[in-house]
């Protein structure tokens, strides 16, 4: 199973009531990449993966699988797998009859059919589960199957729309680690889709960020984290601190709570740094506030420190000292880890 | 336990009102087994006229049987796709459809008729078979069959059904049979159940439309309220009941348990 390069040239696609969900989209997606499409609901994402699949048409662009033309190809033609959000599993078929579904259409034999199955059902881990009701199968068991499902007629392309957003917080992280994995082996061209940051970042080899219908970002996981292309991106993937430049200094920048360290020319008006990058000191550091509040999450604390701006910082902190809430506090700050935007 | 008197009050009206509508029904059941109405019980029950009736109007049951399940059928085969291409459409068009295709409930059966009898009434083959009359029960029962279909085929998971379908290669025809049928079976049985119900004992249309080789269960039934005595009239009621109470209670039975099946 190798995949297959996905282009989108120029697409945009406008709904009835004339919003537009997609403005102009290029991109390709490589064969073999996992390619995560992350936005806030109403981003234009699921309408970007169902151009892709076929279910919607592009109202002026092109859609490339390889070097042929799918632009005018319906889904049932694109030889695509996909995994939809609430699974769309056939609750009038068992499990088995669901996953070899795409390969009676084809019209294999049922020899070919059931050795199929049983191949699938040992790769999603429910060998014994063939015969059970879909009714009777769990929200993780579910999401397997319909995984499954997609994959039995080994498609050039596997869509995601979701895949986990339906399960609970554990079984989420569980089963994220488990499609990582899935993926890698098979090689398959793989696009999801989702708002939530932390399974785009560990399942994307790429992430698209989108932004009202067009591209915010289309970087690694790392750059986008580390090198946001906007505000938007930044806030979106992570948190963030911003401070506002009150004034240039001799060696910094002067912001409410202290001085930044800042050895460029430029002179910005607004800096940015990740909560993990401010320390907590004891006396001496580059910032001085209260500390208003905090969160014990077992590997970290998160800290809310008032340094008389709009919003208190974030601060995550690993240090063992524990200071009283209400007690004044430093922080420090290492000049590469301030970025603008 | 002390009850007020307004409890008591209460049952007394629900019983008197139940009364009301079941002694008719139970003093009509009675006359078809009385040997002289006028007379009363004192003159002794009998089987006499029922197997009178029986002896008449056979005919009359078996093709008023055959004519259900006719207008189940061909109701099926029409209703389902429309009521799949009236969910699919969903334009000012189809809305405007789905109110003509009430238009001959609303209308009295007999205008109906009329048109019909109007229209194809100089073809002398099909006036005079049974299949003229299967016509007007198809026109009269469609949209009994159309709106519960259509009710189903609206919930949220059936276009996600069919597009997972899609996305397994399926065609459109093949998404009719495989996804969209088996997930409706629950409105269709509704509907059957409904149309079958309609068409046993639909009268006006059928009055006119019929002719003497073609008399059903209902126009058999007004023969012999105008022309036999009153008790063969009530011993063909008891008939129909007989008739239709059974198959009633088992397409119930069985609409029930495919719905429950499709709720888990």
């Amino acid at each position: 199973m190798t995949g297959t390069t996905i282009r989108l040239e120029g697409c945009r696609k406008a709904f009835a009531d004339g919003t537009v969900a997609v403005h102009d989209l290029n991109l390709t997606i490589e064969a073999g990449e996992t390619l995560a499409i992350l936005g806030p609901s109403g981003c234009g994402k699921t309408t970007t993966l169902r151009l892709i699949a076929g279910l919607e048409r592009p109202d002026v662009g092109r859609v490339m699988f390889g070097d042929s033309d799918v632009t005018r190809l319906p889904i049932e033609r694109r030889d695509v797998g996909m995994v939809f959000q609430n699974y769309a599993l056939f609750p009038n078929l068992d499990v088995a009859g669901n996953i070899v579904y795409g390969l009676k259409v084809r019209g294999l034999s049922a020899a070919e059919r059931n050795k199929r199955c049983a191949e699938l059902l040992e790769l999603v881990g429910l060998e014994d589960h063939g015969k059970r009701r879909i009714h009777e199968l769990s929200g993780g068991q579910r999401q397997r199957v319909a995984l499954a499902r997609a994959l039995a007629p080994r498609p050039k392309v596997l869509l995601l729309d979701e895949p986990l957003a339906a399960l609970d917080a554990q079984l989420r992280e569980r089963l994220r680690g488990e499609l990582d994995q899935l993926l890698r082996g098979l090689g398959i061209t793989a696009v999801f889709v989702t708002h939530d940051q932390g399974e785009a970042m560990a399942l994307g080899d790429r992430i698209l960020v989108m932004e009202h219908g067009r591209v915010a970002q289309l970087a690694s996981p790392r750059e986008i984290y580390q090198q946001p292309a906007n505000a938007f991106v930044a806030s979106f993937v992570g948190n963030l601190n911003a401070f506002s430049v009150i004034e240039r200094t001799t060696d910094g920048l002067k912001v409410s709570g202290g001085e930044l360290p800042w050895n460029c020319t430029s002179l910005p008006t607004t800096v940015y740094c990740r909560p993990e990058h401010l320390r907590v000191m004891e006396c001496q550091g580059h910032l001085r506030g209260r500390l208003v509040g905090q969160f014990f999450q077992g590997a970290q604390s998160r800290l809310l420190v008032d340094v008389g701006a709009a919003q208190p910082l974030l601060v995550d902190s690993a240090e063992g000292v524990i200071h009283p809430t209400g007690a004044l506090i430093a922080l420090a700050v290492q000049p590469q880890v301030l970025f603008t935007l | 336990m002390k009850r007020s008197t307004l409890f008591v009050g209460q049952l007394l009206f629900t019983l008197l009102v139940c009364a009301f509508m079941l002694v008719p029904v139970l003093m009509s059941l009675l006359a078809g087994l009385t040997r002289n109405y006028f007379q009363g019980i004192s003159s002794g029950l009998t089987f006499e006229w029922l197997v009178q009736v029986w002896q008449a109007y056979a005919p009359t049951v078996w093709l008023s049987l055959q004519l259900a399940a006719a207008c189940a059928l061909c109701v099926c085969v029409v209703g389902v796709p429309a009521a799949y291409g009236l969910v699919r459409m969903n334009n000012r068009f189809s809305r405007a459809f789905e109110e003509l295709m009430v238009l001959p409930v609303a209308m009295p059966g007999l205008a109906s008729a009329l048109a019909l009898l109007l229209t194809y009434g100089q073809f002398g083959e099909f006036r005079s078979s049974w299949l003229f009359i299967l016509v007007g029960h198809v026109l009269f029962t469609l949209p009994f069959l159309v709106r519960p279909v259509m009710a189903v085929m609206q919930r949220q998971h059936l276009p996600v059904l069919e597009e997972a379908a899609a996305s397994l290669g399926a065609g459109p025809i093949r998404r009719f049979f495989n996804v969209v049928l088996p997930n409706c079976r629950a409105g269709i049985l509704a509907g059957v159940l409904m149309v079958v119900t309609l068409s046993l004992g639909e009268f006006n249309l059928t009055w006119m439309l019929h002719t003497p080789m073609t008399k059903t269960l209902p126009v058999g039934l007004a023969d012999s309220y105008a022309s036999a005595r009153l008790e063969v009239a009530s011993a063909y009621t008891l008939i129909f009941l007989m008739m239709i109470v059974p198959l009633l209670i088992a397409l119930q039975a069985i609409s029930s348990r495919l719905s429950r099946g499709e709720k888990r």
